[in-house]
């Protein structure tokens, strides 16, 4: 069944993305990631105008944060100060990505930024995941008993003025790097349309030393107003958010996540990294491809003062 | 939804009055008309390609010369004119890169082009240039006009070739036909990506690959249904469609917990 959306003003079929938000749902909710560097990059393959695939996917991304967030709340890990002081960072960095996103548009570089941004930052993440995992596997088939790297208890990081208490977390930490964690994942949010959990649960944990069981509620916390501050914010200055690509999407995720979250218990966690590394290098290596092929028309248009 | 109909009885009458009595002055100059039945046209998110007919007329022609068919019609569908950046693609460190650019101004969106006979045995180069008539004759002026010609030259050539493959420039070789001697039909075709706004019709006469007279009627393409009321509330409420997006979002998210509830 096509659909016409408004925004990208072109068919598509109504299945495929119900099919795809179904299917990054239920990645997202196996793997407990937020599923906005897989949605983004998919819809570019999917002829999406990249423009229109970020906003879209910043718009997304607060439907599966959101009821994320909502169980994490009732379950009480959740640190609304940490979150709130992250949040004012994003905020910060989000309006500085929006900023950067226009002047790129008008500049002609912006599909190109986007890939490039996607393609080192999910290779990056991707080959860590996937080498840590791999040791961990090699380690349990050995026999051997895992060594959890024990980094110091403190770090340069602890050593930064400016020190804030935040109860939830059991933390006594300089509000420096947690402003600018905010503010580096809400420039991320803006520009390539992801929540950021993926740079923002291992930093809360290894960086901030961050108790595991408050990193996801909290970073989901801070996605859900990071990525509707972006939304509004492309949506006013860009007018690049489709509703209708968005809620097919949502639509698709919020089912599938569940089914996802149900089968991510029965797989073991380091299987479960080392599948997610693979399908994140597999996504990087896809845009890296297409940045070096010849490109069929070196030509292309576009309209001038306009957008 | 793009069969405009339209008949202009007024050439039969003028020819008529043209008549017997007329016999001793020097023969008047013929005249073009075209009509459109509507002046607006409203096309649905559906919308893939349509023909345009439009009818028009030839008035004073002389019977001879159309007998010969010598005369020549080209009409033109021309979209609303808007400024246009073409850039060029480039190797750097083996990643293609949008390098070098050029800047026109009032590019038409869309421009279609009917005519009797190919372009050219209607009339010579010159006169297309003159009269800036056909998508490759069609002058685009670039905003920096200090670039090096054989840039300028390189970029308008792929402007139209761009435009000509996306179908927003298009040419109907024996597009127009003459009904009568007096009366004829032109069939423009509306790409299935055609602009909305004001879109001009002109026609072109030519007697023996001379340029007589042109005629110009207005058109609006407006596009309706749903999906362009959200296109038009994204664009002039932009910041309550925002508003809506992002609630619609955590509804959904709300929702989606509510009725798939794991704990």
């Amino acid at each position: 069944m096509g659909i016409y959306l408004p925004i990208a003003e072109i068919s598509v079929n109504v299945f495929v993305l119900l099919a795809m938000g179904a299917a990054v749902g239920f990645l997202s909710g196996m793997f407990g990631v937020g599923g906005g560097f897989l949605i983004t990059p998919l819809l570019i393959f999917y002829n999406i105008p990249p423009a229109i695939a970020v906003a879209t996917g910043a718009n997304q991304v607060i439907a599966s944060s959101f009821s994320g967030a909502l169980s994490h709340m009732k379950r009480g890990t959740l640190d609304f100060k940490l979150g709130g002081v992250l949040l004012a960072g994003g905020i910060v960095g989000s309006t500085g990505g929006i900023y950067v996103f226009a002047l790129l548009r008008r500049l002609g570089q912006l599909d190109l930024f986007i890939s490039l941004l996607y393609v080192v930052l999910l290779g990056t993440v991707g080959g860590l995941m996937l080498v840590e995992s791999v040791n961990a596997l090699r380690a349990t088939r050995s026999g051997a008993a895992p060594v959890l790297k024990k980094s110091g208890q403190h770090n340069w990081i602890h050593r930064l003025p400016l020190k804030m208490r935040f109860r939830a977390s059991k933390l006594f930490v300089s509000v420096i790097p947690v402003l600018g964690l905010g503010a580096a994942i809400g420039f991320l949010s803006s520009i390539m349309g992801v929540g950021g959990g993926f740079i923002m649960v291992p930093a809360l944990i290894y960086l901030l030393k961050v108790p595991t069981n408050v990193v996801i509620g909290t970073s989901l916390f801070q996605i859900i107003f990071t990525s509707a501050y972006t939304t509004l914010v492309h949506a006013t200055t860009n007018q690049t958010v489709d509703v209708m690509l968005a809620f097919l999407l949502m639509a698709g995720g919020v089912a599938g996540a569940q089914y996802g979250a149900k089968a991510g218990q029965r797989l073991r966690g380091e299987q479960l990294r080392a599948l997610l590394a693979l399908l994140v290098l597999a996504v990087a290596i896809r845009l890296a491809i297409d940045l070096f092929v010849t490109p069929p028309n070196l030509y292309s248009l576009s309209g001038a003062g306009l957008n | 939804m793009a069969g405009l109909r339209t008949v202009a009885a007024a050439a039969l009458l003028s020819l008529l009055a043209a008549g017997p009595p007329a016999k001793a002055q020097a023969p008047l100059t013929e005249n073009i008309q075209i009509g459109l039945s509507t002046d607006n046209v409203s096309i649905t998110a559906g919308f893939s390609g349509a023909d345009l007919t439009i009818f028009g007329s030839l008035e004073n022609a002389d019977p001879l010369v159309a007998r010969q068919g010598r005369y020549d019609v080209i009409v033109v569908l021309e979209g609303p004119a808007r400024p246009v950046v073409v850039r060029r693609k480039d190797r750097v460190l083996g990643v293609w890169v949008n390098l070098e650019s050029e800047t026109f101004e009032n590019v038409p969106v869309s421009y279609s082009v009917a005519t009797t006979r190919p372009l050219q045995d209607v009339t010579d180069p010159n006169s297309y240039k003159q009269l800036s008539l056909g998508a490759s004759n069609l002058y685009l002026q670039p905003a920096d006009a200090e670039d090096s010609p054989a840039t300028i030259e390189e970029f308008t050539a792929a402007l139209r070739e761009r435009k000509a493959a996306t179908g927003l420039y298009s040419e109907n070789v024996g597009g127009v036909q003459f009904l009568s001697q007096n009366l004829f039909r032109a069939t423009v075709r509306l790409a299935p990506n055609v602009p909305v706004g004001t879109h001009k019709a002109r026609a072109f006469l030519f007697k023996s690959g001379l340029f007589i007279k042109e005629s110009s009627a207005q058109l609006e393409i407006r596009k309706s249904g749903f999906e362009q009321s959200i296109f038009r509330v994204a664009h002039d409420y932009s910041f309550l469609y925002g508003v809506f997006a992002v609630s619609l979002a955590m509804l959904t998210g709300w929702l989606g917990r509510l009725v798939f509830r794991k704990d």
